[in-house]
């Protein structure tokens, strides 16, 4: 992946697009499933439609 | 300023049977798609798509820029239909919907604008100016951070109401957004996409087109979780509620009540 991006134009601005972009994504994705599981044990079971 | 979120480090009894998440079988099955078209996207994005001949590599931030932009629009009309629902029934769902959707918008307004922006200083020579569109998604994005930040002033229908008035404003911006190159002059290029003959084909046309549908996926797998964050949010500012009536309760020797009515909608 590296020696791809070095290969093209503007490599660091590809790389920093994509990387934050799926950086920002990820830290989201995680921080939501974390909060999650700490209300969830919070709510009784019946509460949650999905379990 | 009142945080509306509940004490999560809060010493509460624990469920240990219950699964402790917002995962279902669907979610998991949806994941899993979004992380294989998220692969092939960057496959097709940053490997078998070819350079544009006028832009080079830079065109690849294409596939990140415009799928994000889409989804920050779904983002903005979702929060809007939801306030206007929750204005309409006050019911709970729509709320958690408004809440799930409008956070989405600000993640993938913010990747357009970062994107946008690199995009600019190689194609343009700066990463800002105050052109239309850059300036109206700006505006949007400050709108997106004032809808959430208003939803956490106030815990009563009536500021409740006021945030999803808000919601409602943000469609009229999203159009202003989407149609201001060609209102105004502007330095951004029009629309390439939505025409009868689009401007790019073959392996771009399809980058773009697997870049949406992973974009599409990743963000129905995280509206579903962050709208089940905003549900689980609800349930236990009611719970805390009504531990706290109850307390109140006991102290000036009133009766218990078996069961306390429902708490209104926020």
């Amino acid at each position: 992946m590296t020696s791809m991006l070095l290969a093209m134009d503007y490599p660091g601005y590809v790389a920093t697009g994509w990387l934050g972009a799926i950086g920002l994504v990820g830290v989201y994705a995680f921080a939501t499933l974390r909060r999650g599981r700490k209300l969830s044990r919070r709510v009784p079971p019946g509460d949650r439609r999905w379990s | 300023m009142t945080d509306r979120s509940p004490d999560l480090d809060a010493d509460v009894d624990v469920d240990t049977t219950a699964p402790d998440h917002t995962g279902s079988p669907a979610t998991r099955v949806l994941g899993l798609a979004a992380l294989a078209t998220l692969v092939l996207w960057a496959l097709y994005g940053l490997v078998w798509s070819p350079p544009d001949v006028n832009q080079s590599d830079a065109v690849r931030l294409f596939y990140v820029h415009v799928p994000s932009a889409i989804l920050a629009y779904t983002g903005c009309f979702l929060t809007a239909f939801a306030s206007g629902m929750w204005l309409r029934r006050r019911s709970r769902g729509w709320d958690a919907l408004a809440a799930a959707s409008a956070e989405l918008g600000l993640v993938f307004v913010t990747i357009t604008l970062v994107t946008g922006s690199l995009w600019g200083n190689v194609t343009w020579g700066t990463f800002w100016t105050w052109d239309a569109r850059l300036t109206s998604t700006a505006l949007l994005a400050v709108m997106l951070v004032g809808y959430l930040a208003l939803r956490r002033v106030e815990i009563s229908p009536a500021g409740s109401a006021r945030a999803a008035v808000m919601g409602l404003l943000l469609v009229p911006n999203v159009i202003i957004v989407n149609r201001s190159v060609e209102w105004w002059r502007s330095l951004h290029q029009t629309s390439t996409l939505m025409k009868l003959e689009p401007s790019i084909e073959g392996e771009m046309l399809t980058a773009f087109a697997v870049g949406m549908l992973a974009g599409a996926l990743v963000f129905a797998w995280l509206l579903i979780h962050r709208f089940r964050v905003a549900w689980l949010e609800q349930q236990v500012e009611q719970h805390d509620l009504e531990a706290a009536v109850a307390a109140r309760r006991a102290e000036a020797g009133v009766p218990q009540t078996t069961k306390t009515t429902e708490a209104q909608p926020v």
